[in-house]
């Protein structure tokens, strides 16, 4: 009767943990999109395993289109046939499902810092440091105004740390990632400098440190890839824009 | 030590009127400054030098800005009572989603689209009220049968999207439509939202805001 029990009750424990382990995890994603970057090094921060599906941009896949009808983008994170869409909505998600190595503080404040940083990132940095590399002559010169603006708070916001999650990476360091390589490429395609070490010794430090760090060094896309597709962006923004 | 709060706000703004429904829900006491966004004050340039806009509410002398990043403030930090955000990941994941597609900063968003409602004229007031109407029915989609987008119980998301009703007035004037013709669910949520106390008190009055959008019209040079 005991060697019974003692049984079912290992098939329950089996069971449950295989619950735990066997958890369905799916990131869509594209080889190149900054912004599912952040969910692939989200999930590896926290061991976390999961499968990919790469989507092709001109040519999405049913399932994308189903799980994302909203927006149609990546990425979106599939957890036991769930979809969530949105990188921010995502790495809150991701937090909030699997609680070690957490990448938001502790403290509410200190919370809503973070997401206010993160959300300058998508609304403001990132929409301005294109304004530059898509721009030429006067007009780009007149970009970078706004563009160093930007760049100048996160330099203040990383006084004191070395990551902007403080001692570790977190969060806003995730959300802005894309800095630490886009940066570097775009600088090389326009010819100009951005991210001026003297200028922004702080953010020159983080984009380095950041990028070097284990899990986001072997994350980055193909570089040449990168350099590719940018290049292509930028002549074909030209071409739109001399029509 | 009591707690000393402050909202940074515009009276018309439906982003301020979120934080007021807000406080509001947590039964909290604070002190509300109107801000004059044409001669901004040394106050709100020193709180939120980022951006130098409301809404910003300032608790125990720190600034948090960002109406939802606020919203979320207020339901973490005052967690017990009347809980915005549900307490399962995947419900909170689905309501930040949908509050941050009324929220987004591009031409797609709700807040967008209702100003390019009110602000320009002829084919570009065409798309901008085809582009609205259609988030409110998706945002109606979302609400289906449930009373509040929260489920039984108000919350994150109502508060998101139910300060945008008392513009409805201005924007069907100026877009020459109805809301309620178009999503009669919606219009019948925010009734039902009107009846509690913390909505009825924070929200404006529909034809102040058309007042006021008139008045905004002149001063960018839309009329």
């Amino acid at each position: 009767m005991c060697i019974k029990k003692g049984i079912s009750a290992a098939i329950a424990f089996a069971r449950y943990d295989q619950n735990i382990m066997g958890e369905e995890v799916k990131l869509f994603r594209t080889w190149s999109s900054p912004f599912a970057l952040r969910i692939v090094w989200a999930l590896r921060i926290k061991g976390i395993e999961y499968q990919t599906v790469f989507e092709d941009i001109s040519n999405k896949s049913p399932s994308l289109l189903q799980y994302n009808p909203v927006h149609r983008k990546v990425p979106v994170l599939l957890h036991n046939g769930r979809p969530i869409a949105e990188s921010l909505v995502i790495l809150e998600y991701i937090d909030e499902t699997w609680k070690q190595a957490p990448l938001l503080p502790v403290d509410p404040h200190e919370r809503a810092m973070a997401r206010f940083w993160a959300k300058f990132g998508d609304d403001k940095v990132l929409g301005s440091i294109w304004s530059v590399f898509i721009k030429q002559g006067k007009e780009q010169e007149e970009a970078m105004v706004p563009a160093m603006e930007n760049l100048k708070f996160l330099e203040e916001e990383l006084k004191g740390k070395k990551f902007f999650g403080g001692e570790t990476i977190g969060f806003v360091d995730l959300a802005l990632g894309w800095l630490a390589n886009l940066i570097g490429l775009l600088e090389e395609i326009v010819g100009l400098k951005v991210v001026d070490g003297e200028k922004l010794p702080l953010l020159s430090a983080w984009m380095q440190e950041f990028g070097d760090a284990p899990i986001i060094k072997d994350n980055w896309p193909a570089r040449d890839g990168m350099i590719l597709k940018f290049q292509a962006l930028r002549d074909a923004t030209f071409a739109a824009a001399s029509k | 030590m009591a707690d000393e709060i402050i909202l940074l706000d515009l009276w018309a703004s439906m982003l301020g009127m979120r934080v007021r429904v807000a406080l509001a829900e947590k039964g909290l006491k604070y002190e509300y400054r109107e801000q004059d966004l044409r001669n901004k004050s040394p106050l709100l340039l020193e709180m939120n030098p980022v951006h130098k806009k409301i809404p910003v509410l300032i608790h125990n002398g720190k600034p948090i800005c960002e109406s939802l990043i606020i919203v979320q403030y207020i339901d973490e930090v005052w967690y017990n009572k009347s809980p915005l955000l549900p307490s399962d990941p995947y419900q909170r994941a689905q309501a930040r989603f949908w509050a941050d597609y009324t929220d987004k900063l591009n031409a797609k968003s709700l807040y967008e689209l209702g100003r390019q409602l009110w602000l320009t004229k002829g084919e570009e007031q065409e798309t901008a009220k085809k582009g609205f109407m259609e988030c409110l029915k998706l945002l109606e989609g979302e609400l289906g049968d449930k009373p509040y987008f929260g489920g039984e119980n108000f919350g994150f998301l109502d508060v998101a999207l139910v300060t945008f009703s008392c513009w409805f007035f201005a924007y069907e004037s100026f877009g020459n439509f109805s809301v309620e013709a178009e999503c009669p669910k919606l219009v019948a949520w925010s009734k039902r939202c009107m009846e509690k106390e913390s909505v009825s008190s924070s929200l404006e009055d529909p034809l102040k805001i058309h007042g006021f959008v008139i008045m905004m019209r002149k001063e960018l040079g839309a009329e």
